[in-house]
């Protein structure tokens, strides 16, 4: 599904990403975790496209595809899809319009037709009340006066109807009690299946009891310092980062 | 400069739809004015003496006035000499008197527009007057209107058949004396569209008008006369485009609007004109006095407005609230792209007891436009509870543009309430990749995230012409980001 290789980033002339390699097969769940600092957001930005990010080596390959040379957005259309830690306000517009307008760019983009209106609001009332979501937030303005939990359940109910083929979570449990986690978990857990990837960028093992990984790595200034399966994130709360940083040193 | 701003300094090119020039036989009077042309237009509309004085009387206060420049636009000396001040398709007749008459050229223009005259008013619903170059052209819906007792005609056929009400209101609200363009604009006014709701009529449909500057080296100055009696309700839209030429043309219109006790005017403007090249080449001046006064108790008057068009834009549609318990609104959308200007804003000017305004005003600038809102909020001493709320928003796009709020307040009754508030933002680089992450293209993305910051606006124009707006803001921001 996803191979990174060497990959170098540079952000205001400061080397982020230092020769970072790793590959995620399809069907399975990959969990990036690291300290302060150590490139995981910038991972998961050069990977949907942000601009701003320098790429200096290296390369990405989405399923057999140069992913760097595509656009954010058809990279979007072509399955790839980031949750944001810090999902942006857009004032007066609707939350179901920009929805419906990401659904209609995809399936343009597949040559399908418009989806039908009906169709559409049946299935997204469907994903709202598996995020407990109030209908209400789908005619308010996107995250517009929503708080913290309300902005990273509206980013899975898009993940959910968007059905993306590579998913890249970036810190989608920070700032999340712990009812909310469970159900932000429970929508992404829905989405696993063996056609798809998911990449869970995050600080804390917390989210992986919920979302139980295949593999974990721990990336450490710019590049996996260590990988290993579930037990590593159980180990790296026990002992914390200084323990795979000391080892990187 | 961020990534975003040099992407939409590549792609800032537009395109203006309504650049035809239909190909018609019209009978232009040479340019150039003095009391023989203001005589001539008076008599070729068979003015009666009151009017034909009136037009005169503004001509020589004109002509001691000098034109106006505090508006923060510049533009080359206009030479009011090299204007011709009439232009008319030539008619078979004296004028049409059913759209039969009318000619195909004319009704293929409107067609070409998406004006709908023909079957398509009567789907919309909407009742159309055409105003072309001077002329209005054709009326649509007069008997469903006639049932209703609602007049709806052009200003020149009112001149005929109801006297009467044009010299009680006629300048009642914009006295020839008022401003420059005004007093112009009272001299030599060739037509427009003249409403009169009774009392306690609710106008059955939309009124509409639709102006259209065809003629080269003339320039439009129509007049436009609402009135709504006791109790009486109507919602009114114009729209406008010209055809694209190198040389600048004048409009310089002037809107009355006078609602009695309890009658309510919603007025709307999709505004379109040529707006010049994007070297700032062509393009109308839009020079225009819209007034309205809630003269009785309760009346309300609205005006919304989404101004896209014209190379500079200079009005101020204001509300002059007399009657207690009256209120006024202002709602408007202002786009620059390229070389354009635009001044514009409004004024409350509260002198009844309990009266209210409203001013949410939008302004979008794109390119190298320069967009101002100037407004006025005036409390007089007789004004008691008045209550007045502002809201200014400006949204930049890209870094060679500019946007400048003048809010002007004066208070004259301490037991007002005025409150102000102001914002200027730039779409920002996050709700774009937000949007573009979401598989939406980046012009699409701009136009969500612009019609989103004029929502506040849109929901106050009739839903039939709430797309239009939308549609033509897509339009004139075509090409600002790519």
């Amino acid at each position: 599904m996803l191979k990174i290789d060497n990959l170098h980033v540079k952000v205001d002339g400061k080397e982020i990403l230092q020769g970072l390699t790793l590959e995620i097969p399809s069907g399975e769940v990959h969990a990036v975790m690291g300290p302060n600092g150590s490139g995981k957001s910038t991972l998961a930005n050069v990977l949907a496209g942000r601009p701003g990010y320098e790429i200096t080596a290296g390369s990405v390959t989405f399923q057999g595809r140069d992913l760097l040379a595509l656009a954010p957005e058809e990279r979007a259309r072509e399955g790839v899809f980031l949750g944001f830690q810090y999902p942006v306000e857009i004032p007066g517009v609707n939350n179901v319009y920009l929805l419906k307008a990401a659904v209609n760019a995809a399936r343009k983009h597949r040559g399908l037709e418009e989806v039908d209106a009906f169709e559409f609001l049946t299935l997204v009332r469907e994903k709202m009340r598996l995020m407990r979501m109030e209908e209400s937030m789908l005619s308010r303005g996107v995250n517009e006066g929503f708080s913290g939990g309300e902005k990273k359940r509206n980013e899975i109910l898009q993940m959910l109807v968007l059905e993306p083929r590579l998913a890249i979570l970036d810190e989608t449990d920070s700032g999340l009690d712990i009812d909310a986690l469970k159900i932000v978990a429970n929508g992404v857990n829905t989405l696993r299946s063996p056609a798809r990837s998911l990449v869970l960028v995050t600080h804390y093992q917390r989210l992986l009891d919920y979302i139980v990984p295949d593999h974990v790595h721990v990336l450490v200034k710019g590049r996996i310092a260590r990988s290993g399966d579930k037990s590593l994130a159980l180990e790296l709360e026990r002992r914390g980062y200084d323990w795979v940083t000391g080892e990187a040193a | 400069m961020s990534e975003t701003e040099n992407r939409l300094e590549s792609l800032l090119a537009r395109r203006y739809k309504h650049g035809f020039v239909t190909d018609i036989d019209a009978d232009t009077v040479p340019p150039g004015l003095d009391e023989d042309v203001v005589r001539l237009i008076s008599r070729k509309k068979g003015e009666p003496a009151f009017l034909t004085e009136w037009r005169l009387k503004a001509l020589r206060h004109w002509l001691t006035m000098s034109e106006p420049h505090w508006s923060h636009t510049s533009y080359p000396p206009i030479d009011y000499q090299a204007i011709s001040y009439y232009s008319a398709p030539k008619a078979k007749s004296d004028g049409p008197k059913s759209l039969d008459e009318v000619d195909p050229k004319l009704l293929e223009t409107y067609e070409k527009l998406g004006v709908p005259l023909h079957e398509r008013a009567r789907l919309a619903g909407v009742a159309v007057d055409a105003v072309f170059d001077s002329v209005s052209v054709a009326t649509t819906f007069k008997e469903r209107l006639n049932e209703a007792g609602v007049v709806f005609c052009p200003f020149s056929e009112a001149v005929q058949r109801h006297p009467e009400l044009l010299e009680r209101y006629l300048g009642t609200v914009v006295p020839f004396t008022d401003n420059f363009f005004a007093s112009l604009n009272s001299a030599v006014f060739s037509d427009g569209s003249f409403v009169h709701v009774p009392k306690g009529v609710r106008c059955p449909m939309e009124l509409s008008t639709y102006f259209r500057i065809n003629a080269a080296k003339t320039g439009q100055f129509e007049r436009t006369l609402i009135i709504a009696d006791e109790g009486a309700y109507v919602s009114y839209l114009e729209g406008c485009t010209a055809p694209m030429r190198d040389e600048n043309q004048l409009h310089a219109a002037v809107v009355e609007l006078v609602a009695l006790e309890d009658a309510f005017i919603k007025y709307s403007t999709v505004q379109n004109w040529y707006p010049g090249d994007a070297e700032g080449k062509g393009g109308i001046y839009n020079f225009v006095t819209k007034r309205g006064e809630c003269r009785g108790r309760n009346s309300h008057i609205s005006w919304t407005q989404v101004e896209t068009g014209s190379a500079i834009t200079w009005k101020y549609p204001s509300c002059i609230l007399r009657g207690d318990g009256s209120s006024g609104e202002f709602y408007s959308v202002a786009t620059v792209n390229n070389r354009q200007q635009a001044d514009t804003g409004t004024k409350m000017i509260h002198i009844g007891r309990d009266t209210r305004s409203t001013i949410i005003s939008k302004g979008i600038s794109a390119g190298h436009g320069q967009n101002t809102y100037r407004g006025l909020v005036k409390v007089l001493p007789s004004a008691h509870g008045a209550r007045n709320f502002t809201q200014c928003d400006s949204l930049l796009m890209g870094g060679k543009c500019g946007a400048h709020t003048f809010p002007y307040v004066e208070v004259k009754n301490p037991s007002a309430t005025v409150e102000h508030e102001a914002s200027t933002s730039k779409i920002s680089d996050d709700q774009l990749f937000y949007c573009l992450s979401r598989g939406i293209s980046e012009e699409d993305a701009v136009n969500l995230i612009v019609s989103g910051f004029c929502k506040t606006v849109f929901k106050e124009l009739p839903m039939e012409f709430a797309v239009e707006a939308q549609n033509l803001l897509a339009v004139s921001l075509e090409g600002a980001v790519g």
